[in-house]
């Protein structure tokens, strides 16, 4: 479909500089330059280093982009940018950029929602997302379950971490058995040779009276580690690849159980999976295990689109182009907590001519 | 030549636009806290002010501090970003160099320095044998350790303003203006001379800290 919208799109909210080119729904170019070496001795992402790099990489990798899709930057319907939430500095450069690209190709400017570009992306991979959709996130900087009724402008907070995200804690735990960063990649690995069953590590937030969609990370990881410590001062050889497994099955186990009583509980027939810990095998597994058993059909993009990318941000554009959402104006702002709420971030102007485009225009993909 | 000047290496968020003889157009705003908000639609007042579209643009330049890391930012990578668009060169300046060459505008001579705000107690400075010879720096100090050294001097910028105790003859423009940086850039330019590439001068590393041990969790 010729008339589908051509869009390219900026993240830039932690350490993966990404621009993404799509039509509508298909992807055309995937643009990324990590910063993610230059973090592992710190063991995390340190923002200046990673605002540095994205200041380094922006141009190229935009010009990488348009090169690898093969279209001119005249031809593009809009440019859309990661607004937020991420790290502030990080933010700003592609906001930055975003504007200056918009600004000097005269196209519509469009600020969105990192997590729900997160959700869009699966669009890229498995056509266009049901609606609702129920979306469970989970990444080094979140972890949220979230109802999609319409990824452009609706988007409803089930629940959240309320410490560590499901990323950072596999970070700690890779820290403690002395992996290196980041530990999601290693700890998959090692626990395919070890024994889920091995250690019972507790489960956050899974009794009766706690709330039934937030996570909580922050007690496994203190009582992996203590465990580990136990051996350690008992001279003991600790055994990496149960603990790795013990510790994975954990976090999968609540993400999924958790995400699967979502749907159920929400009447959503559909569960998207997205951010970098979606990655991880052994989530995958036993979220396509439980969907099934449940009747829910499970949509996870592959990996490279799960972990920060511009395509994300570029598949949320294009949407935001098909169903006429307002554009954002030159005064857009980066915000490092932008609320998941807000899908996108409309110019000040723009509440005046949202009907009007709304009702004389119909919806591309309708 | 149209040259389009930003600069956002200090609280001063400017734009200027300069035809090879003088400026056309210009804006300077001071906000220390939002370069990324006021950056472009100043580029747009400017470009409209002249009557001209941008990419009736044919050089960019962009003062390349030293300034605060995440300000100045906003001006290098909207300097790239429209060099890539349009493209057009895109040249750097030292924003300190903007500030000498506007000190000589108002009537300074030289010897003199311009100290700007480095934040954390200290200053951006350089030391000017006249409005276009650098001879120091560009540096970062506390104002207290390059006192002695920079003694009898006039010293231009916000630096002098932020700390009278070691630089009591502080002198105008207290603020960059994209104006003056457009002006030294032509002249530079007209003379075949060479600018900066359009990379920051940050003059610190990044805070950052390799961690020592995990912290054990494990009561004593
Ligand atoms: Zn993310």
């Amino acid at each position: 479909m010729a008339d589908e919208p051509l869009v390219l799109g900026i993240e830039t909210s932690c350490d993966e500089t990404g621009v993404g080119i799509v039509r509508g729904t298909t992807l055309l170019a995937d643009a990324v330059a990590s910063s993610v070496d230059t973090h592992a001795r710190f063991g995390g992402v340190v923002p200046e280093i990673a605002s540095r790099a994205h200041l380094e990489a922006m141009v190229p990798t935009i010009e990488r982009a348009l090169k690898e899709a093969g279209i001119s930057a005249r031809d593009l319907d809009g440019i859309s940018v990661t607004a937020g939430p991420g790290l502030a500095g990080a933010l700003l450069v592609g906001v930055s950029a975003a504007k200056a690209y918009a600004y000097a190709l005269n196209k519509p400017l469009y600020g969105v929602n990192h997590l729900a570009s997160h959700i869009c992306v699966d669009q890229l991979e498995h056509g266009p997302l049901p609606e609702p959709t129920m979306a469970l996130l989970v990444s080094g900087g979140h972890s949220s379950l979230l109802l999609a009724p319409d990824i452009t402008n609706d988007v409803r907070p089930l629940g959240a971490t309320i410490d560590d995200a499901a990323g950072e804690a596999f970070d700690k735990i890779a820290r403690v058995l002395d992996l290196g960063f980041p530990g999601g990649p290693v700890i998959d690995r090692l626990a395919k040779e070890g024994d889920p069953a091995a250690i019972a590590f507790p489960r956050g937030l899974t009794g009766s009276r706690d709330p039934a969609y937030d996570f909580s990370f922050s007690g496994l990881k203190t009582s992996v580690a203590r465990w580990i410590e136990a051996k350690r001062a008992a001279g003991e050889e600790v055994p990496v690849r149960d603990v790795a497994a013990s510790f994975q099955e954990a976090v999968v186990d609540v993400l999924t159980r958790k995400a699967v009583r979502a749907c159920k509980d929400e009447g959503v027939d559909h569960l998207m999976i997205g951010g970098g810990v979606a990655a991880n095998s052994r989530l995958r597994a036993l979220a396509e295990e439980r969907c099934e058993r449940a009747g829910i059909r499970l949509r996870v993009p592959r990996p490279g689109l799960c972990t920060d990318n511009g395509a994300m941000v570029a598949a949320l554009g294009a949407e935001m182009v098909a169903r006429n959402r307002p554009a954002s104006d030159l005064e857009l702002s980066a915000d490092s907590s932008l609320p998941v709420t807000d899908t996108h971030v409309p110019g000040a102007l723009a509440h005046d001519h949202d009907h009007v485009h709304e009702i004389s225009k119909d919806n591309l993909y309708s | 030549m149209l040259l389009l000047a930003v600069d956002t290496a200090t609280p001063a968020v400017t734009v200027a636009l300069h035809d090879g003889t003088s400026v056309v157009a210009e804006s300077g705003q001071v906000d220390a806290r939002r370069h990324g908000e006021l950056l472009l639609p100043a580029v747009d007042r400017v470009l409209a002010e002249a009557g001209v579209k941008l990419d009736a643009v044919t050089d960019m330049v962009v003062g390349v501090g030293p300034g605060p890391y995440t300000g100045l930012r906003v001006g290098l990578v909207t300097a790239a970003t429209f060099g890539s668009a349009l493209s057009v060169p895109v040249h750097g300046l030292c924003t300190l160099d903007g500030l000498a060459y506007a000190a000589g505008r108002a009537g300074l001579e030289g010897p003199f320095a311009v100290a700007t705000d480095a934040r954390r107690k200290e200053v951006y400075w350089a030391r000017y044998d006249d409005p276009r010879t650098r001879v120091t720096g560009p540096a970062v100090d506390r104002p207290a350790d390059i006192a002695a050294q920079l003694a009898g001097l006039p010293v231009v910028g916000a630096g002098a303003v932020l700390y009278p105790e070691a630089f009591p003859d502080a002198r105008e423009p207290e603020h960059v203006s994209a104006g003056a940086l457009a002006a030294l850039a032509a002249e530079r330019l007209a003379a075949g001379a060479e600018l900066l590439p359009p990379q920051p001068l940050y003059l610190r590393r990044p805070d950052a800290q390799v961690p020592k041990n995990y912290k054990v969790v494990t009561p004593k």
